[in-house]
């Protein structure tokens, strides 16, 4: 196929802002993430009959909820949607969103379903539907792990000799700001970087959700914990084409994995490596259903 | 939010951040300059081990970006349990690095003093150090004004990559301020302005120096 200069210049400039905007994400849960493979041709279509395969974004990259190895997708998101799958009699097919590209996704129905820390919000339930939601997640604090000041909670934040790191521009800044007014406060471009500060003495707590917390608790092998008492409620979905009839199928799968007890073993085994507490199943919203 | 009610919240601020840059600014150039004259020496002074220093310390601080720079000395320092304020990070790295290309500049203007001026200077029993601070450097300084002055306003825009270690200057306080919900482009245009006064006086300046130490032909 041959070009002219002119449209081959139009090509780089959409491929480079495609990138751009991909890179930005909207979610400070996406640092470093990718675009998905983009043209493999969708497939199972929305019905959930026996024995097919169901398309499912979940992310790569984001450590306890779903991140790629050598062995396969492991996390709570992944392990969510396995349990879901297997309960319908299909295979999963995990296929990466990253925060951008969710709603396009399910719209150009190119996976069945997103199980990919998805909050649930009012402008994303205008594009597609949500099930669950499965997950609440929520603003927390991380401190090192002997938790020298004390600190419990948001309160003890709100304290001029205490200082708490977050990313500048930052929902969660402006949280804390609100919440915490007389906390002192230092901002970096990133949470991995903050919790760099706090480990060098240069910040006694970091704040934002729990989810980007756990991670990092996570990769420092011990050395930080959560205070575990979130100030902040994100309740996570699993989002499916708008319309479609997975939404409703998905809700009784999960409430049964509430009830039996699945879902929290489902926890135990990802987040709760790192959290000590398991929380309640949270409610499912079944208008409609 | 008017103009007014803008700079009501944030007059003081601003005050500030410009002080906070304007001292970035003057202590690192200061640092540079010092690193400057010492990198150059040593790079044209007749013991190897010297030149092959000033060589590698040029070819290290002149070929790493900023950013990464201003991580390691942050960061990287802070791992080895050397803690330092993003100020003070900021200021020697930012010195160091500046010091990397001023003595290149430097060292272009001493190429720049004829071979027979040297020579002379030895003729008469000037040791190296004579050599160079009575002959060399006072010719060579004439035909690099304009290149310092360059170096320092690029030194002072540098200054504003230490709101990526935290340091409280005038474009962090830009970031404050666009997410405080104050206006990008109030926020944005307001810094930028502080930055194009400030540096014009600057460039004013050296274009005084320049003319006052200009070789009359």
């Amino acid at each position: 196929m041959k070009m002219r200069s002119s449209q081959r210049l139009g090509v780089v400039v959409l491929t480079t802002a495609a990138l751009a905007l991909a890179a930005c994400g909207g979610d400070e849960a996406d640092e470093g993430a990718t675009t998905g493979e983009a043209g493999t041709e969708a497939t199972a279509g929305g019905d959930g009959g026996e024995g097919g395969t169901l398309e499912v974004g979940v992310k790569f990259d984001q450590p306890l909820f779903g991140v790629e190895t050598p062995d396969g997708v492991v996390g709570f998101d992944a392990d969510i949607a396995r349990h879901i799958a297997s309960e319908m009699g299909m295979e999963v097919n995990f296929r990466e969103a990253v925060s951008a590209n969710r709603e396009p996704f399910l719209q150009n129905g190119e996976v069945d379903m997103v199980v990919a820390t998805y909050t649930i919000n009012d402008e994303r339930d205008e594009i597609v539907d949500f099930a669950g939601p499965y997950y609440i997640a929520g603003q927390d604090i991380m401190v090192p792990a002997d938790n020298p000041l004390g600190i419990t909670g948001i309160e003890d934040l709100n304290n001029a000799d205490i200082t708490t790191c977050t990313v500048e521009g930052s929902t969660s800044l402006a949280n804390l700001n609100e919440m915490a007014p007389d906390a002192t406060v230092t901002t970096f471009d990133t949470y991995s970087k903050c919790a760099d500060a706090m480990g060098q003495g240069r910040a006694d707590a970091v704040t934002t959700d729990n989810v980007i917390l756990l991670g990092l608790a996570d990769e420092s092998g011990g050395d930080y914990v959560l205070v575990e008492n979130p100030f902040t409620e994100e309740p996570y979905g699993i989002g499916v084409p708008e319309g479609s009839d997975l939404r409703c199928q998905i809700n009784e799968i999960l409430q049964a994995a509430f009830d039996d007890g699945t879902w929290a073993e489902i926890y135990e085994s990802t987040v709760g490596q790192v959290a000590s507490v398991t929380p309640e199943p949270p409610a499912i919203n079944n208008e409609g259903c | 939010m008017s103009w007014s009610e803008f700079y009501d919240t944030y007059g003081t601020r601003l005050l500030e951040a410009t002080w906070e840059t304007i001292q970035l600014s003057v202590y690192s150039f200061a640092i540079a300059l010092v690193v400057g004259v010492i990198i150059v020496s040593f790079r044209v002074s007749p013991i190897p081990p010297l030149v092959k220093f000033a060589t590698i310390f040029v070819s290290f601080f002149r070929n790493t970006p900023l950013l990464v720079l201003f991580f390691l000395a942050f960061f990287g320092l802070g791992e080895l349990g050397l803690v330092y304020s993003g100020f003070t990070t900021a200021v020697w790295a930012l010195g160091l690095y500046t010091g990397a290309y001023l003595s290149e500049a430097l060292r272009s203007g001493i190429n720049s003093v004829p071979q027979g001026q040297a020579e002379a200077g030895r003729a008469i029993g000037l040791g190296f150090v004579q050599l160079l601070t009575l002959i060399v450097i006072p010719q060579a300084v004439r035909t690099v004004i304009a290149p310092i002055g360059s170096l320092f306003i690029a030194n002072a825009k540098n200054t504003a990559v230490a709101l990526t270690i935290s340091a409280p200057e005038l474009t962090a306080l830009s970031r404050r301020m666009i997410n405080d919900a104050a206006g990008t482009w109030r926020s944005l245009l307001t810094v930028a302005a502080i930055y194009t006064v400030l540096l014009l006086f600057v460039g004013w300046g050296f274009r005084g120096l320049e003319e006052r130490y200009a070789i009359k032909r």
